[in-house]
C-alpha cells in the first residue's frame, strides 16, 4: 500500500506548483487555473489525511470544497469577462488602472 | 453523528434552526431579492428592492434577538450560539442594514439599475453572520467564501467602469488566493488533531502540540491576514478600495473584516491554535508603520481611507498578542469593541465619501474636500467626527477602542508593541488632520452647489456619527458585554453544557 | 448470493453482455434496414453545432462561455447527492424535507437565470445586467 506521507507529498507540491504559477503567470486564465490546482491539492490533503484518521467526513470536505470552487470559478470567468470588455486584454501587466 | 446503530438523537431540534434563524432569514431575503429583480421592469427603479433587502436585514436583527435568548451549540456542533457569536451577528447585520441605506441613493446617482446589488449584500451578510458563530473550520470556510463572493461580485458593480472591473478582478484572484492558503491551513490542522471541530481541536492541542499544527496555525493566518488586510498581505486593499463602489468598500472594509476577526479571536483563543504570539506581533507592527506612512503621500480619499484601513487592522490586532491567561478577556474585549468602533465611524466616512463621489465617482480626490466647511457645513462636521475618532480623539469611539487595546496590550508585556502602536497613532493623526484643514481651511476649487444629502445617506449618517460619540462618551455598556463574550469565549463550558456531543463522522 | 468471489460479479458480466448484444445490434439492424440518403449536413462529424473546419483561434460567442458556466454550477450542485443517498435511510423524513430545500434553493437560482434571459440564445443581449 502507498503510504499516506507519498499523497500529501504530492499535495502539497500540487499547492506550490499553483503558489508559483499564480506568481509567474501573467495571463489572467492561467492564474485563475493556478488557484484551482492550489484547491484541488489541498482536497488531496483532505483525502489523505481522512484515510490517516479514518474519519469519513475528510472526504464530504472535498465535496464542499469542488462546490464552492465551482461557484468561486462561476464567478471569476464572469468577472474576467467583464475585464475583457473593457479592456480587451487578459495580460494583469496591461490591467494596471489601479496602481499597484 | 455516530452511524454505530446509536439512537437518531443526532437529528436536529427545532431549537437548533433557531440559532440559525437570522442567516435563514437573510438568505430567504436575499432570494426574494434575486427572484423579484427580472419580474420588475425594467425602466423603473430597483429601489423598492432596496426596501425588500432593508426589511431583510431589520427582520434578521429581530431573528438575532430570538436567537440570543437560546444560547448553545446546534447542528451537531458546526454553530455556537453565544454572546460572543451575537455580538457579531448584530454588528454585520447592522453593518449590512447601513450599507443598504447608503446605497439608496447611490445607485440612482451611478446609474446602477440591478436589484442583485441588494441581494448580494443580503448573502455577503449570511457569510459574515455564520462565520462569527461557526466552530467548525469547513463551515468556516464556507461562511468566508459565502461572503467573500459576493463581496468579489460588489466590488465590480460599476460595470461601465473599467476601474471598477478591474478591482473586481484583483480582489477576486487575490482573495481566492488566500482562501486556498486557509483552506490548506485547514486540512493541515484536520491532519494535526483528526478534527476540524474547534472543541475537538483545542482538547487535542491541550494535551499534544504536534509540529504540523503550528503550520497550519500559519497558513490559516495568512488566509485570514489577506482578508483583514493586514500587511504584508494588504498590497490588495488600496487598489480595490480605490475602484469598488464607495458604500461597499464601507462594507468590505467593516463587516468581512469583523467577521474574520470573529474567526481569528475563535481559532487563537478558543481553539488554542499555537505559535500565534510572532506571526501576530510582526504582522501588527508592519500594518501600522505601513499603513500610515503610506497614507501619508495618498491624494485620493478612498485610497488614504484604505491605507487607515490597514493601519487599523494593525491596531486591532495588537489585541491578539496577549498571551492565553486572565488576560486573554481583556484583550478579545478591546478587540471587540474596536470592531465595533471601527465599523461606525469607516462605514460613516464612506457614506459621506459615497455621497459627495458623484456620478461616475470624479470627486474623490482630496481637493474635492476643499472647503466643504462652508459648502456644507452639517456634512463637513459629520466627516469631522468620524475622522477625530480614526485618529482617537477623546470623546470619540475611537478613542476607547485604541486606549482598551493599548491597556490590554501593556498589562500583557508587550511594551514595544505598543510603543510602535503610539508612535503610528501620531503619525496617523496628521493626515486625518490634512482632511479636516482642507474641509474648513482652504477655499473651495468649484463653487457648484451640492446636491441634497438624501435620506438614506442622512439616516446612516446620523446612526454612526451618533453610535461614535456614543461609544466615546459611554463605552461602559459594549464593554461589559464584550468582557462576558470573552469571558464565554475563553470558558465556554460555563456558558453552555451541551457543547460536548461528538461531531465527527467516523 | 454465491460465496465465490468471482460469482459475484456474474451479474456484472451479464450486464456487459447483454450491453454489448443490444448496442451491436442496433448498429447492425441500422445497416441491414435503415433507409438511407445522405446529404452534406449529414456527413459532416457534427450535424449541429460548430463548424468542424476553420481556424481554431476563431471568435465564438460569449454564449457558450455563458452556458458553460452555468453548466459548471448546475453540475456541481448536484454532488451533494450522493452523500445524501447514501445516508437518507437513517435520515429518514427529514433528509428527504432537507433535500427538497436544497433542490428548491436551487431551483431559485434557476428561475432567476432563466428570467434573466440567460438561457435565450436568440437575444443578442442577455438581458438586463446580464454579463
Amino acid at each position: 500500500m502507498v503510504p499516506i506521507s507519498y499523497y500529501l507529498v504530492l499535495s502539497g507540491i500540487l499547492f506550490g506548483c499553483g503558489v508559483v504559477g499564480f506568481l509567474i503567470k501573467r495571463n489572467i486564465i492561467s492564474i485563475f487555473m493556478s488557484i484551482e490546482l492550489m484547491l484541488n491539492g489541498v482536497n488531496l490533503s483532505f483525502v489523505a489525511f481522512a484515510a490517516q484518521w479514518h474519519a469519513l467526513s475528510g472526504q464530504v470536505f472535498v465535496f464542499l470544497v469542488m462546490v464552492v470552487a465551482a461557484a468561486e470559478a462561476a464567478v471569476g470567468l464572469a468577472i474576467i469577462i467583464a475585464v475583457y470588455r473593457n479592456r480587451e486584454t487578459l495580460n494583469v501587466d496591461q490591467v494596471n488602472l489601479l496602481k499597484l | 453523528m455516530n452511524p454505530g446503530g446509536e439512537s437518531m438523537q443526532t437529528l436536529p431540534l427545532g431549537v437548533d434552526y433557531i440559532r440559525f434563524l437570522p442567516e435563514i432569514v437573510l438568505s430567504i431575503f436575499g432570494m426574494i431579492v434575486m427572484v423579484l429583480d427580472p419580474l420588475v421592469d425594467e425602466q423603473r427603479s430597483q429601489k423598492h428592492l432596496g426596501m425588500v433587502a432593508l426589511l431583510g436585514t431589520l427582520t434578521a436583527l429581530a431573528a438575532t434577538l430570538l436567537m440570543s435568548q437560546y444560547p448553545g451549540s446546534a447542528f451537531w456542533n458546526m454553530i455556537q450560539v453565544d454572546s460572543f457569536s451575537v455580538f457579531f451577528h448584530f454588528l454585520v447585520i447592522a453593518v449590512a442594514a447601513l450599507v443598504i441605506l447608503s446605497s439608496y441613493e447611490y445607485m440612482t446617482v451611478q446609474r446602477i439599475r440591478a436589484g442583485e446589488y441588494y441581494g448580494l449584500i443580503l448573502f455577503g451578510a449570511v457569510g459574515m453572520a455564520l462565520m462569527s458563530s461557526a466552530v467548525e473550520l469547513v463551515l468556516i470556510f464556507i461562511a468566508l467564501e459565502i461572503s467573500s463572493i459576493s463581496t468579489y461580485i460588489l466590488a465590480g458593480f460599476r460595470r461601465r467602469e473599467a476601474i471598477s472591473s478591474e478591482s473586481s478582478i484583483k480582489y477576486f484572484l487575490l482573495g481566492s488566493f488566500a482562501t486556498a492558503f486557509f483552506l490548506y491551513g485547514v486540512a493541515l490542522m484536520f491532519g494535526a488533531t483528526g478534527s476540524t471541530s474547534i472543541w475537538q481541536i483545542s482538547q487535542v492541542l491541550h494535551s499534544r502540540v504536534p509540529l504540523l499544527a503550528y503550520v497550519a496555525t500559519a497558513f490559516m493566518f495568512v488566509g485570514l491576514g489577506f482578508k483583514v488586510a493586514s500587511a504584508p498581505f494588504h498590497v490588495w486593499t488600496p487598489d480595490v478600495y480605490e475602484g469598488a463602489p464607495a458604500p461597499i468598500v464601507g462594507l468590505m472594509s467593516t463587516g468581512p473584516k469583523a467577521a474574520v476577526f470573529a474567526v481569528l479571536l475563535r481559532i487563537f483563543f478558543q481553539a488554542n491554535a499555537p505559535g500565534r504570539f510572532w506571526l501576530i506581533w510582526v504582522s501588527a507592527a508592519l500594518s501600522m508603520t505601513l499603513g500610515n506612512v503610506a497614507a501619508l503621500v495618498q491624494t485620493n480619499i478612498k485610497r488614504l481611507l484604505a491605507y487607515s484601513s490597514i493601519a487599523h487592522a494593525g491596531y486591532l490586532l495588537i489585541a491578539f498578542a496577549v498571551p492565553q491567561t486572565a488576560i486573554a478577556d481583556t484583550g478579545i474585549s478591546s478587540a471587540m469593541f474596536y470592531t465595533v468602533a471601527y465599523a461606525a465611524m469607516n462605514v460613516g466616512a464612506f457614506a459621506v465619501v459615497s455621497h459627495l463621489a458623484g456620478a461616475g465617482e470624479h470627486r474623490v480626490e482630496l481637493e474635492d474636500y476643499a472647503g466643504l466647511g462652508r459648502r456644507s457645513p452639517l456634512l463637513a462636521a459629520t466627516l469631522t467626527i468620524f475622522l477625530l475618532s480614526l485618529i482617537g480623539i477623546p470623546m470619540t469611539g475611537g478613542f476607547f477602542a485604541k486606549f482598551y487595546v493599548f491597556s490590554a496590550a501593556l498589562k500583557a508585556n508587550l511594551v514595544v508593541l505598543t510603543i510602535i502602536g503610539v508612535i503610528n497613532s501620531a503619525i496617523g493623526a496628521y493626515y486625518y488632520l490634512r482632511v479636516i484643514v482642507l474641509m474648513y481651511m482652504r477655499e473651495p476649487r468649484e463653487e457648484t452647489a451640492l446636491p441634497r444629502v438624501p435620506i438614506g445617506v442622512g439616516i446612516t449618517l446620523a446612526i454612526t456619527a451618533i453610535t461614535t460619540i456614543c461609544l466615546g462618551l459611554f463605552p461602559g455598556r459594549v464593554v461589559n458585554y464584550s468582557l462576558r463574550s470573552a469571558h464565554e469565549l475563553v470558558h465556554p463550558e460555563m456558558s453552555a453544557t451541551d457543547i460536548r456531543r461528538p461531531s465527527v463522522i467516523r | 448470493m454465491p460465496d465465490n468471489y468471482f460469482a459475484r460479479y456474474l451479474p456484472l458480466l451479464i450486464h456487459f453482455l447483454l450491453a454489448c448484444v443490444v448496442a451491436s445490434a442496433l448498429v447492425v439492424l441500422s445497416q441491414i434496414i435503415g433507409y438511407r440518403k445522405p446529404t452534406r449536413a449529414k456527413l459532416s462529424p457534427y450535424e449541429c453545432g460548430m463548424i468542424p473546419v476553420g481556424d481554431a483561434r476563431q471568435r465564438f460567442s460569449v454564449k457558450f462561455y455563458l452556458v458553460a458556466m452555468l453548466f459548471i454550477l448546475f453540475d456541481v450542485e448536484a454532488v451533494f447527492l450522493y452523500p445524501w443517498a447514501v445516508v437518507l435511510r437513517r435520515l429518514k423524513m427529514f433528509g428527504f424535507w432537507e433535500m427538497l430545500v436544497y433542490i428548491g434553493i436551487v431551483l431559485v437560482g434557476f428561475f432567476y437565470i432563466w428570467k434573466k434571459g440567460a438561457l435565450d440564445w436568440n437575444e443578442p443581449a442577455a438581458g438586463r445586467g446580464g454579463m
